[in-house]
């Protein structure tokens, strides 16, 4: 294991090493080797069907629950190989939280929807979870405005706010990396603004990867980005040179709006 | 000439008359029997209709509780059996739809549904009745319930096909095991419509004669002895509306009345349970 190094958030959170994935016989990631700097935003670009959401969908294995898939390579978060067969896939999960393109908070009250997590896997005694439920809404800047309903549906909150709400639900299950596929693309402007000071907040704590559609959401919100194009990774660095100098010329002609 | 404008309304307008109509002609049998079970059956119901055994015949009142009774323990057993098992072979169909398992099952239901209950009558007086030797209320449970478990399966199965895979994904996202997805998401999620589901199953084997004349038989007499012959409603009517007294009809028509309430009383009951604290803002 890597472990925890003060101080040194050049140890990487995630590593792919020549990470390959089939769906049935159609192989849609080609041999992936990436690094995710710990406590940073990485943003993960390309076009549609690049792979960067089935990448990201492996980190935590959601790719699971579709039959007929396969990987190669290593991927491994916090020192730990995500394929390998000893993994304990719930422990795993609750250290990887993901946030989904469209809110999906469970039909309960707000509170039901942070309690969940951390009550049922048992990490939590039942008298600290009012105060669970506080913190994690608080640090999901959701706190004041939802203070005085929290029993009420979570269905009733706006879009911006279920989401907000579904990063709280994550954040409770106290996870070291926070996936996010395209948080904002059902959100509008203002409440997309709100989720992205609340991922430059959240990365002082979480290794972060985005996944985005949206180039200039990587360019305000990430450090490093990484783009995509037909299942390889094709470009990673520094977000401002990846914009600005970019080494490869297909990347080039994707954030200059050429093709995609 | 008529402008295409007029053309078309006149069109539109005449499709909705139609419609009209045969909303009208579907909903107006209902109609016709509740106004003439009423218009024959009220003037008989009374308490003691409804506390009582029946009169000997000659006699005027007299009741059918030993059939209310027996209807509420026959029923009840069979929904005690039908709907669990109904339930979890609908959550299986739906959650691990493609296995070959789930196929044949959603496939035998399907056959099931459409079996004339009759048949599931014969059925349960071959297993259960003749093997015991005798006629029994348990008998009559358990062809009920085996009319149940298709109907409760199929109807949970679309239900929990509703559950959006966005929830799914969220509650296993957050290191849910599949069966705690299954159980505190899914079918928590789609309980009410299962609820709902579930009673209007009540309801409708509540109704059913054909699978009881072989199993429970009937009886005079009240019994908590599901090992017994028992009575049950729509046997009570089978009866005196066959019969040859006048007495006896009228208690047909009143004991249909009843019949007609409980059904009518669950399925008010099914809607008032789908109203959910949290499936709307």
């Amino acid at each position: 294991m890597t472990g925890h190094v003060a101080g040194a958030p050049q140890v990487p959170a995630i590593v792919a090493r020549d990470f390959s994935f089939w769906y049935g016989e159609r192989k849609t990631l080609h041999e992936v080797s990436l690094v995710f700097s710990r406590r940073a935003v990485t943003a993960i670009i390309g076009p549609s069907g690049c792979g960067k959401s089935t990448f990201l969908r492996c980190i935590n294995r959601m790719n699971d629950l579709v039959p007929d898939t396969r990987v190669e390579g290593d991927l491994e978060v916090e020192g730990r190989e995500v394929y390998a067969p000893t993994l304990d896939l719930v422990s795993h999960r609750q250290r990887v939280g993901m946030v989904f393109q469209r809110p999906n908070p469970f039909p309960k009250s707000i509170y039901d929807n942070i309690a969940y997590g951390p009550a049922l896997n048992a990490l939590a005694l039942k008298k600290d979870l009012p105060e669970i439920v506080e913190r994690c809404l608080r640090r999901a800047a959701l706190w004041d405005e939802v203070k005085d309903r929290l029993h009420e549906s979570a269905l009733g909150l706006s879009g911006g706010q279920q989401q907000r709400l579904c990063i709280a639900r994550a954040l409770a299950n106290e996870p070291t990396v926070l996936l996010m596929d395209e948080p904002c693309s059902a959100l509008d402007p203002i409440a997309t603004q709100r989720v992205e000071e609340l991922i430059l907040e959240l990365k002082q704590d979480y290794t972060i990867v985005i996944v985005t559609h949206n180039m200039q959401q990587a360019a305000r919100v990430a450090d490093r980005t990484g783009f995509f194009d037909a299942g390889r990774l094709v470009e990673m660095g520094e977000t401002q040179q990846i914009f600005t100098a970019p080494r490869n010329e297909r990347t080039e002609a994707y954030i200059t709006g050429r093709f995609g | 000439m008529i402008s295409r404008r007029a053309l078309r309304r006149g069109k539109s307008r005449l499709m909705v008359a139609l419609m009209g109509v045969a909303v009208l002609v579907a909903v107006l049998p209902l109609f016709l029997i509740l106004g003439s079970l009423i218009l024959e059956g009220a003037s008989s119901l009374s308490l003691s209709f409804f506390t009582n055994r029946p009169a000997p015949v000659g006699e005027v009142g007299g009741g059918v509780a030993h059939a209310i009774l027996g209807t509420l323990m026959i029923v009840g057993t069979a929904s005690l059996v039908g709907i669990p098992l109904g339930v979890a072979a609908g959550l299986y169909a739906s959650e691990y739809r493609g296995t070959r398992l789930a196929t044949i099952t959603r496939f035998v239901a399907d056959v099931l549904n459409g079996t004339p209950s009759i048949v599931i009558g014969l059925l349960a007086w071959t297993w259960v009745v003749a093997t015991q030797k005798h006629f029994s209320a348990f008998a009559g449970s358990f062809a009920l319930a085996m009319l149940m478990v298709p109907m409760v399966m199929r109807t949970t199965e679309e239900l929990v096909r509703l559950v959006p895979d966005a929830l799914r994904e969220a509650a296993l996202a957050l290191g849910y095991t599949r069966w705690r997805t299954t159980l505190v998401v899914v079918l928590r999620t789609a309980l009410p419509g299962i609820v709902t589901g579930s009673l209007l199953s009540v309801a409708r084997i509540a109704g059913e004669t054909a699978p009881l004349l072989f199993t429970a038989l009937g009886s005079e007499y009240f019994s908590f002895d599901m090992n017994r012959p028992m009575a049950a409603l729509p046997l009570v009517v089978y009866k005196y509306a066959s019969g040859p007294y006048p007495e006896w009809h009228k208690l047909a028509w009143t004991a249909s009345l009843v019949l007609i309430m409980v059904v009518l009383v669950l399925s008010i009951a099914a809607r008032l349970a789908t109203r959910q604290r949290f499936d709307r803002p």
